[in-house]
């Protein structure tokens, strides 16, 4: 254990195990050192074949310099003096002739002629497996992804000498992600094994692996004509199955994916909903209220770019404030002079957002901005092989049940929310009730232009953050309120998650742009037949 | 009644009908006979230039139609702009014939590009120019009188149509995106080379579209004020006014509103149409929903709800665009915002709506 006392505990253990692993039981170094020697010279066998024996052995051996000589060997620099038969290192020198290192103990032995040394010649076969050699040996690196990239580089070299090494590592294995490769690997070599029984038996067992390979392999067995129909049965039963989990999860992926499209969609209309509900309003500058939403961002990111990992829970709350300050100004500014009049409110509002999105142009350049995705928020989560599912994602569909929760809540539960309904549904009523519907207004579009300067936070983490951001939900958003019904949170719920569905849904058939065109004409000829949307306002304000 | 159609204008209808005799007098001597070394020169880049602004005042006169006298407020006109225009496009192309650079007698090049080894049928027909003038007005006619039974019928109105109209248009780039679509795609149509046999790139060519592009404009402001002026114009207004008791009163409100709604969407496409040839391009970022929300501002501009007010403001606003997005091309959009917010903040009615209450203001000072 010599070569091993400068690291660390675990490491040495962990190299222990793979030793054992390898079949070699505690060696003297000095004994090790002779094996090594008289091995390295058998690489200079004549028939690839004994070559080939030759490299599995040295391998076997534990040495600073094993993995060092088969890398060689496979770069095809390997040499054998022609005299001594010492085997060295030869680098070709610039005038000719070579540069010599002595295999075994690493000594510099000068120059040679070009006719002094020969090169132990290697094939593609033998190069495979070269690889795989040295791919197990690397199986006892402490990085898991490491292993895991070893594991399959000894899948591709198909030596059948490497199962055995392969099954050997799984017992000291911990780590499920290699574990999953072993196994994969194991099936690989199994279904080109020579035993009938052992392929069959590894068709079945591949029926619950995902992995391309394995499906490669099966598929091959299916069409292959040599082998025996029983097995060629088995296999394409086993493609089937195979086949059947794949559609599985793919369509929980895109159900999955349809509702974080309709979370996304329900962020960026709920605010429109509000003010559009209350007011009357149609605020064409929503869209950019969105995208100032992900400009705060990063400028949060700009401002504390060693905390990326807490700029997100900072921005959500700078965000809310600075598009709520920037809805506030539009509303006293321009809208307070238009109520009533809902085109010229359109118009007025599409002005600030054209004003809007200049303005971000000329501040920070017309280019995209990155905004950098959070250690936490990055990544997938596994469910089972062959089925993940993105943090982003995951995390902004809980944002948005969040969201919108709170604002049920504020809206059902407080003096506000009360005053918010009441001004919805009659305005001249709720006045003459006493509510002061000036300040609700202005705490609603305040409300609505915050949520959407969250919406924006969401989005950053999923698109470019750029100045037209805002303009490509403007659309959506719109279909989102009409197709739920104005002035209604669960309608607006309800259609941002049925029409991300659908979006999705469609998508593998039709595509992208294509799901986009039907989902808009069905909300047309939906708006025909429901001009007020699914769940429309009901009573006496609801016709005006 | 032709007589009263030919002859009942305002100040501003008679001067816009002025300014389009002078100009189909002017523009054509000073373009071809006069020399160039004379200041009195006008380049054929201004030639074209005009006859776009001639375009657009068409175009805007037709929005008005629906916005002004109907209170319909389509953000989705560009998109029948641009369907008159393809329409123009389609034969302009099959002109083109084998001097593409493919040099195929048979398909457009990007079709060539595509692989596509036979016309796609809607294509048929569009090498005969009677048939293509037909589409140019069947298409955005066609299409206006679909989306306006369907949405008139199940009485969509105010935002709501707005909204419709905007997804109409969004719809439909999306989909002239497409390259499957057969309709060139991200490039669209362009390239074109002759129109009934005369060279596109010469200057007479030139002169000719720019007078029939004037000559359009005008008849475009006659037929609407015809239809204005008419009995069909005062039920149209009452519906724009109060729509319930017109509904109320007897009228099919849903007739009156589609049968505007058509018409304009024809004069748009014709407008479209004239435009194509004049700038040598149709792409579908002529359907953007940003192209027909501009298109609303010149009418606001303008002035709503007076004809030759929307040609005025299509003048204007696009003349500033020309010349601050040669000069300022960052102010553009501030100058497109404020002028928005501007307009319905303080002049309601528009550069018409302010001279009018100018003079008011000045008989009443005498």
């Amino acid at each position: 254990m010599i070569a091993f006392h400068a690291r660390p505990l675990w490491l040495t253990i962990w190299f222990a195990v793979v030793i054992v692993a390898a079949g070699v039981l505690s060696t003297s170094a000095a004994a090790a050192e002779v094996d090594f020697g008289a091995v390295v010279k058998s690489l200079n066998a004549r028939s690839f074949d004994n070559k080939h024996t030759a490299a599995v052995s040295l391998a076997e051996i534990d040495h600073p310099r094993t993995v060092l000589v088969l890398q060689t060997m496979l770069d095809g620099k390997l040499y054998v003096r022609r005299r001594s038969e010492q085997v060295v290192f030869a680098d070709k020198l610039n005038g000719g002739g070579f540069h010599l290192i002595d295999a075994v103990s690493g000594d510099d032995l000068g120059s040679a002629g070009r006719r002094d040394v020969k090169k132990i010649g290697v094939n593609n076969q033998l190069r495979k497996a070269l690889r795989g050699l040295i791919a197990a040996l690397s199986l006892g690196d402490p990085d898991p992804s490491a292993r895991v990239d070893a594991i399959k580089a000894i899948t591709q070299s198909a030596d059948p000498a490497m199962r055995d090494i392969l099954q050997r590592h799984l017992e000291g294995e911990t780590d499920t992600d290699v574990v999953a490769a072993v196994q994969t690997a194991i099936v690989v070599f199994d279904l080109d094994a020579d035993d009938p029984d052992v392929r069959l038996d590894a068709i079945d067992t591949a029926s619950s692996n995902l992995s391309a390979q394995v499906r490669e392999k099966l598929t091959a067995i299916a069409r292959d004509d040599t082998v025996t129909p029983a097995l060629r049965d088995a296999a394409v039963l086993s493609l089937d199955r195979i086949e059947t989990r794949v559609n599985q999860y793919q369509l929980v992926e895109t159900l999955f994916f349809g509702l974080s499209l309709g979370s996304i969609l329900v962020l960026a209309a709920i605010g429109l909903s509000i003010t559009f509900g209350v007011m009357g309003v149609i605020n064409m500058a929503h869209g950019e209220l969105i995208m100032i939403g992900a400009y705060t961002t990063y400028v949060v990111q700009l401002l504390m770019p060693n905390a990326i990992g807490w700029s997100l829970l900072v921005a959500v709350p700078a965000a809310f404030l600075v598009s709520a300050a920037v809805g506030i100004l539009i509303e006293r500014s321009v809208i307070r002079f238009l109520y009533g009049r809902p085109l010229e409110t359109l118009l007025a509002t599409f002005g600030i957002s054209l004003i809007l999105q200049q303005a971000v142009r000329s501040i920070f350049s017309p280019l995209n901005r990155s905004v950098l995705t959070p250690e936490w928020m990055s990544g997938s989560l596994e469910i089972t092989s062959g089925l993940a599912i993105t943090y982003n994602r995951l995390y902004i569909l809980l944002f948005a049940g969040i969201v919108f929760l709170l604002l049920q809540l504020v809206l059902q539960r407080t003096r506000l929310g009360l005053e918010v309904r009441a001004v919805t549904q009659n305005r001249a009523m709720a006045r003459a009730m006493g509510i002061r519907s000036t300040r609700v207004d202005i705490l609603t579009f305040g409300l609505g232009a915050g949520i959407a300067g969250v919406a924006g936070v969401a989005l950053s983490q999923l698109t470019n953050v750029g100045p037209n951001l805002g303009q490509g939900y403007l659309v959506d958003s719109f279909m989102v309120v009409v197709f739920g019904g104005v002035g209604n949170l669960w309608g607006t719920l309800v259609a941002g998650l049925s029409l991300g569905m659908v979006n999705k849904i469609l998508e593998p058939a039709a595509g992208a742009v294509v799901a986009k065109i039907l989902v808009l004409v069905f909300i047309i000829l939906f708006i025909q037949k429901r001009p007020r949307g699914l769940f429309p306002q009901k009573g006496r304000a609801a016709d005006n | 009644m032709l007589v009263r159609a030919l002859t009942d204008h305002e100040r501003g209808g008679w001067m816009l009908l002025g300014v389009v005799v002078l100009l189909v007098l002017v523009v054509p001597v000073a373009n071809l006979v006069v020399l160039e070394s004379s200041p009195f020169h006008i380049s054929t880049y201004m030639v074209t230039l005009l006859g776009k602004y001639l375009c657009y005042a068409m175009l805007a006169i037709s929005l008005d139609l629906v916005w002004g006298y109907c209170g319909i407020l389509s953000l989705g006109h560009g998109a029948f702009f641009a369907l008159g225009g393809y329409a123009m496009g389609m034969y302009l192309m099959r002109q083109i014939g084998n001097r593409g650079v493919y040099g195929n007698a048979e398909l457009p090049d990007f079709m060539v590009f595509l692989d596509w080894d036979s016309l796609p049928w809607y294509w048929y027909g569009f090498d005969q120019f009677w048939f293509a003038m037909l589409m140019v007005a069947v298409a955005p006619g066609l299409l206006a009188f679909l989306f306006g039974w369907l949405a008139f019928r199940s009485r969509v109105s105010g935002v709501y149509l707005s909204i419709m109209t905007q997804a109409l248009t969004y719809a439909l780039m999306l989909a002239f995106f497409r390259n499957e679509m057969g309709f060139g795609g991200n490039n669209g149509l362009t390239d074109f080379k002759e129109i009934l046999g005369a060279n596109l790139q010469s200057d007479v060519t030139r002169v000719v579209l720019f007078v029939i592009s004037a000559l359009s404009l005008a008849l475009t402001y006659l037929l609407c004020r015809f239809i204005v002026t008419s009995k069909l114009g005062r039920v149209v207004m009452a519906i724009r006014d109060a729509e319930s008791r017109s509904r109320f009163i007897g009228y099919r409100v849903e007739h009156f509103q589609v049968w505007i709604f058509t018409v304009s969407a024809v004069l748009a496409g014709l407008a479209g149409a004239l435009y194509v040839p004049q700038v040598g391009i149709i792409n579908p970022s002529e359907f953007q929903p940003l192209n027909s929300i501009e298109l609303v501002a010149w009418v606001a501009v303008g002035g709503r709800g007076t004809l030759f007010g929307a040609a005025l403001g299509a003048a204007v606003v696009n003349y500033s665009k020309t010349v601050l997005t040669g000069a300022l091309p960052e102010v553009w959009l501030f100058a497109l915002g404020s002028l928005f917010v501007l307009v319905t903040l303080v002049m309601r009615n528009g550069i018409v709506g302010l001279w009018r209450s100018l003079m008011k203001m000045r008989s009443q000072r005498e």
